[in-house]
């Protein structure tokens, strides 16, 4: 039977998560230069169109199907078949197949957006959309299924073999989206002017807006895993604000620090950090875990932001810095932190009196996770880049993908703009 | 006639504006421009990167003014703009030859 209030809060879950992507696109094109800001949430737009499709027609049925081996789904699903009067979730908190179906959509595609951070200013729209396919298809579906698809032992390998723990998707979204970052940094090259043209962020409000957007949506991302509205999404929730906050804050104090003024890049960058290394967390730990795993991830992604200009690949907006090792940190510190008192389905981290057990599990899943992302991107991206190409001609990237691609421009605030 | 071009900070552009006015001059042209002299640029930090920004915001003033008045315009300009630090800008005065108003069709001193 049918629990409603679960239903309803999973069903506004699913809403609050979509709304992130759109926020995504605004946090990233205050964060590019002007001229390809419409370019930057084009890409994320799109990737809203491309993975619904997939997700109705296939997507769904693969991530989420009976497991074949623990390492995809099967093809019942495909059209959404054998879904329409199907109930998922524990007896007494089922809700229906459609809801949950309708909420994983929602991160598949956030997945895949975030990705375009990393390719900012440089990549060709049609390479683009032809990347998002593929990679939602060979890349995403699978490490879904692999965390995601609990079905009682029978289900994906990680969640169900293994038994690492991940709340919210801290494999799934973020080392895969980090790993899969920096192997399209890689293969696309660097922006024209990388390290000697100035390529600051042009409109810091924009960025800061679509932070907020994210942090809101953030909620339903990780209290809305708890497929049920009750005291695990309670608990997930406050540990996002918790951690989020903390992480905001840690930020900019090592930025003071560091480099003389704390900065609103860097609290809007601190707070993303910390919803990420949360977010497999947030149902495994207690308060105080979550703002000591915050307090540490804005500091450290503050701190690993700065390797690229050391080692050279231009991940533009830092989706390697921020989520890569954000989740990475989310991961392992539930192998120190996750406490049974927040969860009784979760597990005893190290500082807990579990042991090294659960810490070798997590470490497993993000071994997995960021290999197997890293080299089918690393594989789809050289593909793409070698028959119809990926980047974008040196004169358009100058020029502006704007203009290029879309024939259109962000801006016309000068009300003589139109005359000359 | 002279044509007299300040580039002046920002922040006087509303002083200048009242001190030549109560002056008795009538007209002027403000724009915003970019550049940098001995201030050079300044510097802005994104997520630990810095970055110079080379060109800093300046105030362009142009004033027009006859041949006996310039100085006394030049002088007041100079006292308003100053503020003692880097960055207080510059003024030069150009020979203008003709000026012409529209409405009227007025030429020369008479057009000022």
């Amino acid at each position: 039977m049918i629990n409603s209030g679960d239903t309803a809060w999973v069903l506004i879950s699913a809403a609050l998560v979509l709304f992130m992507t759109p926020g995504l696109a605004i946090f990233y094109a205050g964060m590019v230069r002007a001229k390809s800001a419409l370019n930057m949430m084009m890409m994320s737009f799109s990737a809203i169109g491309i993975t619904t499709m997939i997700w109705v027609i296939y997507g769904y049925s693969l991530a989420f199907g009976k497991s074949q081996g623990g390492l995809i789904g099967n093809l019942d699903h495909l059209g959404l078949a054998n879904t329409l009067d199907q109930v998922t979730g524990a007896e007494g908190h089922q809700i229906p197949a459609l809801a949950f179906a309708m909420f994983q959509l929602t991160f598949a595609i956030i997945t895949v957006a975030l990705l375009s951070g990393a390719i900012a200013d440089r990549a060709k729209f049609s390479a683009w959309l032809i990347f998002v396919g593929v990679w939602i298809t060979l890349v995403y579906l699978p490490i879904a299924h692999w965390a995601f698809a609990s079905q009682g032992g029978e289900g994906g390998w990680i969640i169900d073999k293994l038994g690492a723990l991940d709340f919210a998707g801290g494999t799934v979204v973020e080392i895969n989206s980090g790993a899969a970052a920096l192997a399209l940094a890689l293969v696309l090259g660097k922006r024209e002017g990388f390290k000697t043209e100035s390529m600051r962020p042009h409109n810091m409000p924009l960025v800061l807006l679509g932070a907020g957007m994210l942090w809101f949506g953030w909620f339903g991302f990780n209290a809305g895993s708890a497929l049920s509205a009750g005291s695990l999404a309670a608990t997930a929730m406050i540990n996002t604000q918790i951690c989020t906050a903390a992480a905001a804050m840690s930020w900019v104090l090592l930025e003071k620090f560091r480099d003389g003024k704390a900065t609103t890049l860097g609290i809007a960058s601190g707070a993303i950090a910390g919803a990420v290394a949360i977010t497999p967390a947030c149902g495994y730990v207690n308060p105080l875990g979550a703002l000591v795993i915050g307090l540490i991830a804005g500091a450290l992604s503050a701190f690993a932001v700065s390797r690229k200009y050391k080692w050279g690949y231009d991940d533009s907006l830092d989706v390697v810095g921020v989520h890569g090792i954000g989740g990475l940190l989310g991961m392992l510190a539930i192998g120190f932190l996750a406490t049974t008192t927040a969860n009784s389905a979760g597990g005893l981290g190290l500082l807990n009196g579990g042991g090294a057990d659960l810490l070798g599990k997590q470490s497993v899943a993000i071994l997995a996770t960021a290999a197997f992302s890293f080299t089918a991107t690393w594989l789809i991206a050289t593909l793409i880049s070698k028959t119809i190409g990926f980047r974008a001609t040196r004169e358009d990237e100058l020029t502006g993908l704007d203009t290029v691609y879309h024939a259109e421009s962000a801006y016309d605030i000068s009300g003589n703009a139109n005359r000359y | 006639m002279k044509l007299i071009t300040a580039i002046v900070k920002p922040i006087k552009v509303d002083e200048i504006k009242d001190a030549l006015h109560e002056a008795g001059v009538h007209g002027m042209t403000v724009s915003e421009v970019r550049g940098f002299g001995r201030q050079k640029g300044h510097k802005e930090i994104y997520r630990g990167a810095e970055y110079t920004v080379d060109f800093i915001s300046k105030a362009r003033i142009e004033v027009l003014s006859d041949d006996d008045n310039y100085e006394s315009i030049l002088d007041l300009i100079v006292k308003t703009a100053n503020t003692g630090a880097i960055g207080d800008g510059k003024i030069w005065v150009t020979n203008v030859d003709s000026v012409v108003r529209v409405r009227t069709g007025e030429i020369g001193k008479e057009a000022l």
